[in-house]
């Protein structure tokens, strides 16, 4: 690339298997806590109007949780950021229910279902919870989808010189979509990213493309959760902000492609 | 923003294969919109289907791939010499160095839907042939694309719904801006499936008859399919008169609905704005205005608003959704292919369809094909979840 893409990281949100915030996270992931694994807990979301919340499913609580988390963390305003939403599957349930009715003799799927099965749906009703007018975006890159989402962030706070908020997330299928695609539990992170450094920064993000082998995880369990879900092959690059040291980490993107990030630490 | 040349592109969608095509049913006001015969769906609607899409094949290699929208998308790929272009590109600044940027709202969801009708009567599981990464995730007509043209440079599906394929030309543009590639492709691909056909109908919005954006009595949308691409560049040496632009995108977000656009068009207003603020042009600048004009009663109400707010009520301008359907996910890139084909033949395409319009909407709405010479166009493309995006284009001389 010409030119690394570079931004600082204000405020990180993560949620996941045996992993419920960024404080209790970044012990485990720097590998002074112990991992201990248990299912996802999807807290209520008390931002949405009850009628909304009603309508969400699973993924869009995920999505919404860590951003929240990373937006309290940098006392940020939500409705001035641009947000990046980056998810390799949506909303599976959502999905398998439409695919099922639409596969017996009556097809008339519910107007909910219909509008919560865009791949923007997190997006959507991120700018309703939280009244966020600013671009958002929603990408889908397969197995590449975190490592995609942190290049259109980047891209997106060095071009238009704005924060921009990061969101990437997976939830699991239910089946029969789940033994296709085997994603085993919902993970999701949060990046609030700023083209300038601010007192508040923890670490600065240098971000080149790579053709060399993505890092992975001693923790097998750790490890089995970068792999086996998408939007976890955010964990080295988490691991590195969780020890606050200068390290350079190459994560998982495309196929060819890799990413490979000089993390800064800016305390 | 720096304008970008479209240094090639294309279309297919009902109204024909290629530009060709595309351009002789435009000048002759023609509509791609037929009674429903798609598949098994029983709907009183109309549609528009491209024809010939289940007779492409795939290349053996990339069969893992194979469903109706990545069959359309291939059937897109080779007309105008697209596909040549890209791979003359690639061969000029390496395959790392051209990234692909495409929207889908649904991919090849309709493979999924026809494996849950062959689900195992006792474990219930799919069948062993159903492709989860190749048919069903969103990204694989981009994995395909890539594939296809041998590129390896970065890549990405948007979907945010009917914004998706406007908002790859901001992405890729800013990705050119940034140095992460030298050349994007750009585009959409959406393909008719059973989800959107029922659930557009679900939400009672889907039209009885051929839609009629902007009329006094439209009642709704009418679905297509297409996929159209284009080659966006840095603007190499001197440009010939007839090169068509990217000056200016513009994205907001509504923050108000899931499926309904905010009353006042706010949203959409805010997104022509930053469109025009790019291209560093004014109102009076843009010399005709191709509506997301979808039809339903809401959309047209909501987008006028916006419109008389941004543009005033001067713009010529119409909804090519009479004559293509609303093709979701590949809308944008479709629209701003039909755009550039505007920019280039001087022609401003009248709505078709439409017959009475609605005069409370205060929009110099085009019922009939106008000729002249365009030097800026503006596209408007917004979606499920208030996702909006604003597109112009220009002439480079």
């Amino acid at each position: 690339m010409s030119g690394a893409l570079t931004a600082w990281v204000e405020s990180v949100g993560v949620l996941g298997p045996g992993l419920p915030d960024w404080p209790a996270a970044a012990p485990v992931l720097a590998g002074t806590a112990a991992y201990e694994p248990r299912r996802t807990v999807l807290p209520p979301l008390e931002c949405l109007p009850a009628a909304e919340r009603r309508r969400t499913g699973r993924v869009v609580r995920l999505a919404l949780t860590v951003g929240l988390e990373a937006v309290a963390r940098a006392s940020a305003d939500a409705k001035a950021l641009p947000a990046v939403f980056s998810s390799s599957g949506g909303d599976g349930e959502n999905c398998h229910e439409i695919c099922q009715v639409l596969a017996g003799p009556d097809r008339q799927i519910s107007p909910t279902r219909f509008h919560n099965s865009v791949h923007n749906a997190a997006a959507g009703y991120w700018g309703i919870a939280t009244g966020a007018t600013a671009a958002s975006n929603a990408l889908c890159v397969y197995d590449a989808s975190f490592g995609a989402g942190l290049l259109e962030a980047l891209v997106q706070s060095r071009i238009e010189e704005t924060a921009v908020l990061l969101i990437a997330y997976d939830a699991d299928y239910p089946e029969p979509m789940r033994s296709v695609r085997p994603i085993p539990d919902a993970f999701a992170v949060a990046l609030l990213l700023a083209p300038v450094a601010r007192p508040e920064s923890l670490a600065q993000l240098t971000v080149d493309l790579s053709t060399e082998s993505a890092e992975r995880l001693a923790d097998p369990q750790l490890e089995a959760l970068r792999a086996q879900v998408p939007a976890a092959r955010s964990l080295p690059l988490l691991r590195e902000m969780a020890r606050r040291e200068r390290a350079t980490v190459v994560i998982d993107y495309l196929e060819k492609l890799r990413l490979r990030i000089e993390v800064s630490p800016c305390h | 923003m720096t304008p970008l040349a479209l240094s090639a592109f294309t279309a297919t969608s009902a109204l024909g294969r290629g530009l060709g095509a595309t351009l002789a049913s435009l000048e002759a006001a023609r509509t791609g919109l037929a009674p429903c015969r798609f598949e098994t769906v029983q709907l009183a609607t109309h549609v528009g289907e491209v024809a010939g899409v289940d007779g492409v094949h795939l290349p053996g290699e990339l069969d893992e791939f194979d469903c109706r929208n990545n069959r359309l998308a291939l059937l897109a790929l080779r007309q105008d010499g697209f596909d040549e272009a890209v791979r003359a590109a690639a061969r000029r600044l390496t395959p790392q160095r051209v990234g692909v940027w495409l929207g889908t709202s649904t991919s090849g969801i309709l493979e999924t839907e026809l494996a849950y009708r062959r689900r195992d009567p006792v474990t219930g599981a799919l069948p062993a042939d159903f492709r989860y990464r190749g048919a069903h995730n969103t990204f694989s007509v981009a994995a395909f694309v890539q594939r296809v043209l041998g590129l390896e440079g970065p890549a990405a599906v948007i979907s945010s719904a009917c914004s998706s394929s406007a908002k790859v030309f901001a992405s890729a543009q800013r990705a050119l801006a940034a140095g992460l590639v030298d050349a994007a492709v750009v585009g959409g691909v959406d393909s008719l499936c059973l989800t959107t056909l029922y659930g557009f109908h679900s939400l009672q919005l889907v039209a009885r008859t051929p839609c009629r954006p902007f009329d006094a009595e439209r009642d709704g949308l009418s679905i297509g399919e297409a996929a159209a691409f284009a080659l966006l560049e840095r603007p190499q040496g001197r440009l010939d008169a007839g090169a068509v632009l990217l000056l200016g995108t513009g994205e907001s977000s509504d923050a108000w609905h899931m499926s309904a656009p905010h009353p006042e068009g706010r949203g959409a207003a805010a997104a022509m704005r930053q469109a025009l603020a790019a291209a560093r042009l004014s109102a009076a600048d843009i010399d005709y205005l191709n509506f997301h004009g979808t039809g339903t009663p809401s959309n047209d109400a909501a987008e006028a608003r916006a419109v008389a707010a941004v543009l005033g009520s001067r713009v010529p301008g119409s909804s090519t959704k009479g004559a293509t359907g609303h093709t979701l996910g590949a809308a944008g890139a479709l629209e701003a292919v039909i755009c550039a084909l505007a920019l280039r033949h001087g022609l401003m395409p009248g709505g078709v369809n439409t017959r009475a319009i609605d005069p409370a909407l205060g929009v110099a709405y085009l019922l009939e094909n106008r000729r002249a010479r365009l030097k800026h166009v503006m596209s408007n493309s917004f979606g499920f979840g208030g996702s909006n995006c604003s597109l112009i284009l220009g002439r480079a001389a």
